[in-house]
C-alpha cells in the first residue's frame, strides 16, 4: 500500500481483500473486493463490519465502478472505498464524487497530477456522493 | 436563448484548460492514443481518414448569430472554410489538426460553445425539436428542460464512462421532427388528466447494427423527478450492459436481452431509490432556465399577406415555410442541399449570410434540424421575400425540404474511418437523376436516407427509402431499403434483397419511384403506398 493516494484520516486497513462471495460465506472479514460485474447490492445487508471494500477496474474504460461505489455510500457506508487496478489520472475526480477514498493505481499516479485534476473545475452540477454542492443550490442560496 | 452565468462559463472556460493540458501530453507522448482516445472523445475530436475531425456541440439545435459568426471564423482560421452539420443537430470540422484543437475549443467557449460529450462512451449532447419555441402544435418549449438536462448530465461522475453511447431528444408536439424513438432515451412533454407538465418516456431505441425503436416505458413521468428518472436508467444499463463486446454494449441490446418489462421494473426500482437522494433540480431552477426562453416580442397586427408575383419565391414559400404560432409570422427552412452539393456543408461565407439574417429577420435565432438544414424559427411573413433573396443570392434557396432531393447522407468513406463506402456521391448523382422540380413536386414528400456503414449516421433505418453503403469483397456496394420513418409513425426500414453498384442503386431507387407513381392512391405519399400494397410489388419493380 505504500503507493496507494489515502483522502482518509484514519489508518490503512491492513487486511487482504477477500471476495465478495468468500466475504459472504464468513463472518470474520472486514475487508471485500468487488468485481466488475458483482451486485454491490448483495453487501448492503454487512456494512456494519465493513472497513474497506476494494473495488476493481479491469480496464479504465470500465465504468460500472462509479455506480458501485455510489450505492455503497447511498446505503450509508462510511469506511474506505479503494480504487484497485486501470485508475487514471482523469478518472481520479469522477471517482472522488462516486465515492472513492483511496487509489491503489496498478501504473502508478503522480500525487502533482492528481491534486491538479481534483482542483480544476471548481463547482459541479450535479449531487453525487461526495457531498458537493451542485451549480443550482449555488444559484438559489 | 440560454445564457451562462459564472458557473457555466467557469465549467467551459475549465474544460478548455483541461484538455489542453490532455492535448500537451499526448503530444509530448507522455500517453499514447489508446489513453488519449477516449479522453479526446469525450471532447468530439475524432481521428478520421485524413485529419482530426471536431464535433462541436450545438444544444438542442438552437444558435444565435454571435455563435455562427465564431463558427464560421473558425471554418476558416482552422478549416477548410467550411463546417458539416449532422443528423443530431451539430457541428463537425472535418480538417483539424490536434495541437490547434485547444484553441478551437477557447474560442468556442468565448460565445459560450463546447464540443463536450459530443462523442464517446457518455451521454451525448441533446436534441430537440427544431421549430421548438415557433411550433403551433407545441404544448409548450422543450428547450427549457434540454437545457437543464444538459447541466445535468454535463460531467456527471457517475455516468461518464458508459458502455456505449446516450443520446436523449425532447420533443414537446404530436408530430415527431426529432427522430424520437431512435434516441437511447425519448422525451415528450404531455399533460395528463389533471393539467400537470410530464414526460412521456421511450427507450431503448438507436440505429445502428442492430436497430430497435424505442418502446414506451412510462407514460408519465412528473416533469420534476425526471432527472432521477433518467439517472435510474442509466444505473440499470450501467450495471447490466454486457462489457465483453462493444457491438452489444448499447442499451437498446439489453432493453431486449432483459425484455422490456423486466427492463421498466429494474427501472421502476432504481427511480424509487433516487427518489430518495434529492438529486432532481429544484423549480426555482427550471424558472431561471424558463426565463430564457420566453417567446420573443412578437409583434400584432401583422399581415397575413405575402406577396407571391414572383413565382420562384412562390415555389420556395410553399416547400420551405411552415406555420407559426405567432399571427403574422413563419418558420423559415434553408435547404443545405442543393442539387450536386454535399448535404449539410455549409461555407463560412454562407454561415455569415444566415447570421446576418437572423439578426435582422428572427430575433437573432437560428436552428439545425437533424435533417442537416437550418431554420429562421421567427419571420414575418411581410419580410419572407427579402430573406429569401439573401438566401438565393449566397446559394442558400433550394426549395426541396423534404423532398426527394432532400437526401440526408453521413460524410462517408470520403472522410470517416468506420465508412465501408462513400455516402456523398450517391446522395448527388440520387439528386441529380431527380433534379427536376416538377417531377420533385409530383413525388411529393419523400425520404431518402444514406449510411456509409452500418453504424448508420445516415439514419438509413429511418428513411422511406434508405441506402447502405457496404464493402463487397473490396468494393463498394449499396443495399436498397424500404418503409423507415424517424417520425411519429415510426418504422425500420426492411432491406429489399441484394445490392448494387453506385449507379445501380440509383436505378433501383428510380424504379422504386416509379412504381410509387404508378401504385398511388390521389394524396398518397411514398412511404403510405408502401404500407397500403407491401414490400413485395416494389421488390419485383426493384428486381423484375
Amino acid at each position: 500500500m505504500a503507493d496507494a493516494l489515502r483522502f482518509r484520516n484514519d489508518d490503512p486497513i491492513e487486511e487482504p481483500a477477500v471476495s465478495l462471495d468468500a466475504f459472504l460465506d464468513q463472518d470474520g472479514a472486514s475487508a471485500v473486493r468487488i468485481e466488475a460485474g458483482d451486485d454491490p447490492r448483495r453487501l448492503i445487508p454487512h456494512l456494519a463490519r465493513v472497513k474497506l471494500v476494494e473495488i476493481g477496474i479491469p480496464r479504465f474504460r470500465d465504468g460500472r465502478c462509479f455506480t458501485s461505489a455510489r450505492i455503497l455510500r447511498e446505503a450509508g457506508y462510511e469506511g474506505e472505498i479503494r480504487a484497485e487496478g486501470d485508475v487514471l489520472v482523469d478518472l481520479v475526480a469522477f471517482m472522488r464524487r462516486c465515492g472513492f477514498d483511496s487509489f491503489a493505481p496498478q501504473a502508478g499516479l503522480n500525487r502533482a497530477d492528481v491534486d491538479a485534476a481534483l482542483s480544476r473545475y471548481a463547482n459541479v452540477y450535479q449531487h453525487a456522493a461526495d457531498g458537493a454542492v451542485p451549480i443550482w443550490k449555488l444559484r438559489h442560496g | 436563448m440560454y445564457k451562462y452565468d459564472q458557473y457555466d462559463q467557469a465549467m467551459v472556460d475549465a474544460r478548455v484548460e483541461e484538455f489542453r493540458d490532455q492535448t500537451r501530453r499526448r503530444i509530448a507522448g507522455e500517453m499514447n492514443d489508446d489513453q488519449f482516445k477516449p479522453l479526446r472523445l469525450k471532447n468530439g475530436l475524432y481521428l478520421q481518414l485524413h485529419a482530426y475531425m471536431l464535433r462541436v456541440a450545438i444544444p438542442y439545435g438552437t444558435l444565435n448569430s454571435r455563435q455562427l459568426r465564431k463558427l464560421a471564423e473558425i471554418a476558416r482560421k482552422y478549416d477548410r472554410g467550411y463546417g458539416h452539420f449532422t443528423t443530431r443537430q451539430n457541428l463537425q470540422y472535418h480538417w483539424i489538426k490536434l495541437e490547434e484543437a485547444p484553441d478551437i475549443l477557447a474560442e468556442l467557449a468565448t460565445v459560450e460553445m463546447h464540443a463536450i460529450q459530443t462523442s464517446g462512451e457518455s451521454i451525448r449532447n441533446i436534441s430537440a425539436d427544431q421549430y421548438a419555441g415557433a411550433a403551433a402544435d407545441e404544448i409548450c418549449d422543450p428547450r427549457p428542460w434540454a437545457e437543464l438536462l444538459r447541466q445535468a448530465t454535463t460531467f456527471h461522475p457517475e455516468f461518464s464512462y458508459l458502455p456505449r453511447k446516450f443520446k436523449i431528444a425532447v420533443i414537446s408536439s404530436k408530430e415527431d421532427r426529432a427522430a424520437l424513438r431512435w434516441h437511447d432515451c425519448a422525451l415528450r412533454i404531455v399533460r395528463n388528466e389533471a393539467g400537470e407538465e410530464g414526460f412521456e418516456v421511450y427507450a431503448g431505441g438507436g440505429m445502428g447494427r442492430t436497430p430497435f425503436i424505442a418502446y414506451k416505458i412510462r407514460d408519465f413521468c412528473p416533469a420534476s423527478h425526471i432527472f432521477s428518472y433518467i439517472q435510474a436508467i442509466l444505473r440499470v444499463w450501467n450495471l447490466h450492459a454486457r462489457r465483453d463486446n462493444i457491438h452489444k454494449q448499447r442499451m437498446k441490446i439489453l432493453v431486449h436481452d432483459l425484455g422490456e418489462e423486466e427492463f421498466r421494473r429494474q427501472v421502476e426500482e432504481e427511480f424509487q431509490n433516487f427518489l430518495t437522494l434529492g438529486t432532481d433540480f429544484p423549480q426555482a431552477e427550471y424558472d431561471r432556465i424558463a426565463a430564457y426562453f420566453t417567446p420573443p416580442p412578437f409583434e400584432t397586427g401583422l399581415s397575413e399577406d405575402i406577396d407571391r408575383s414572383d413565382s420562384a419565391f412562390a415555389l420556395w414559400v410553399d416547400q420551405q415555410v411552415i406555420a407559426h404560432k405567432a399571427p403574422g409570422y413563419a418558420i423559415a427552412n434553408i435547404s443545405l442541399k442543393p442539387i450536386g452539393g454535399i448535404g449539410g456543408d455549409v461555407t463560412a461565407e454562407q454561415m455569415e449570410v444566415v447570421a446576418d439574417l437572423a439578426e435582422r429577420y428572427s430575433f437573432d435565432d437560428v436552428r439545425v434540424t437533424h435533417a442537416q438544414n437550418l431554420v429562421l424559427p421567427h419571420v414575418r411573413k411581410a419580410d419572407l421575400y427579402a430573406v429569401w433573396q439573401a438566401l438565393d443570392e449566397a446559394g442558400l434557396a433550394d426549395a426541396n425540404l423534404d423532398l426527394v432531393t432532400d437526401v440526408i447522407a453521413c460524410p462517408g468513406l470520403d472522410y470517416c474511418t468506420l465508412a465501408n463506402a462513400r455516402s456523398i456521391p450517391v446522395a448527388q448523382k440520387i439528386q441529380q437523376r431527380f433534379a427536376d422540380m416538377d417531377r420533385q413536386l409530383d413525388l411529393g414528400e419523400l425520404k431518402i436516407k444514406i449510411s456509409g456503414c452500418i453504424n448508420a449516421c445516415g439514419h438509413h433505418h429511418a428513411g422511406h427509402i434508405g441506402i447502405l453503403g457496404v464493402d463487397r469483397k473490396g468494393t463498394e456496394n449499396y443495399q436498397l431499403l424500404l418503409g423507415g420513418s424517424g417520425a411519429e409513425d415510426t418504422t425500420q426500414a426492411k432491406i429489399t434483397g441484394p445490392g448494387f453498384d453506385e449507379d445501380g442503386v440509383v436505378d433501383a431507387v428510380e424504379r422504386a419511384v416509379e412504381r410509387y407513381r404508378e401504385l398511388r392512391d390521389p394524396g398518397e405519399r411514398f412511404l403510405d403506398t408502401y404500407r397500403r400494397v407491401g414490400f413485395d410489388a416494389f421488390k419485383e419493380a426493384i428486381y423484375g
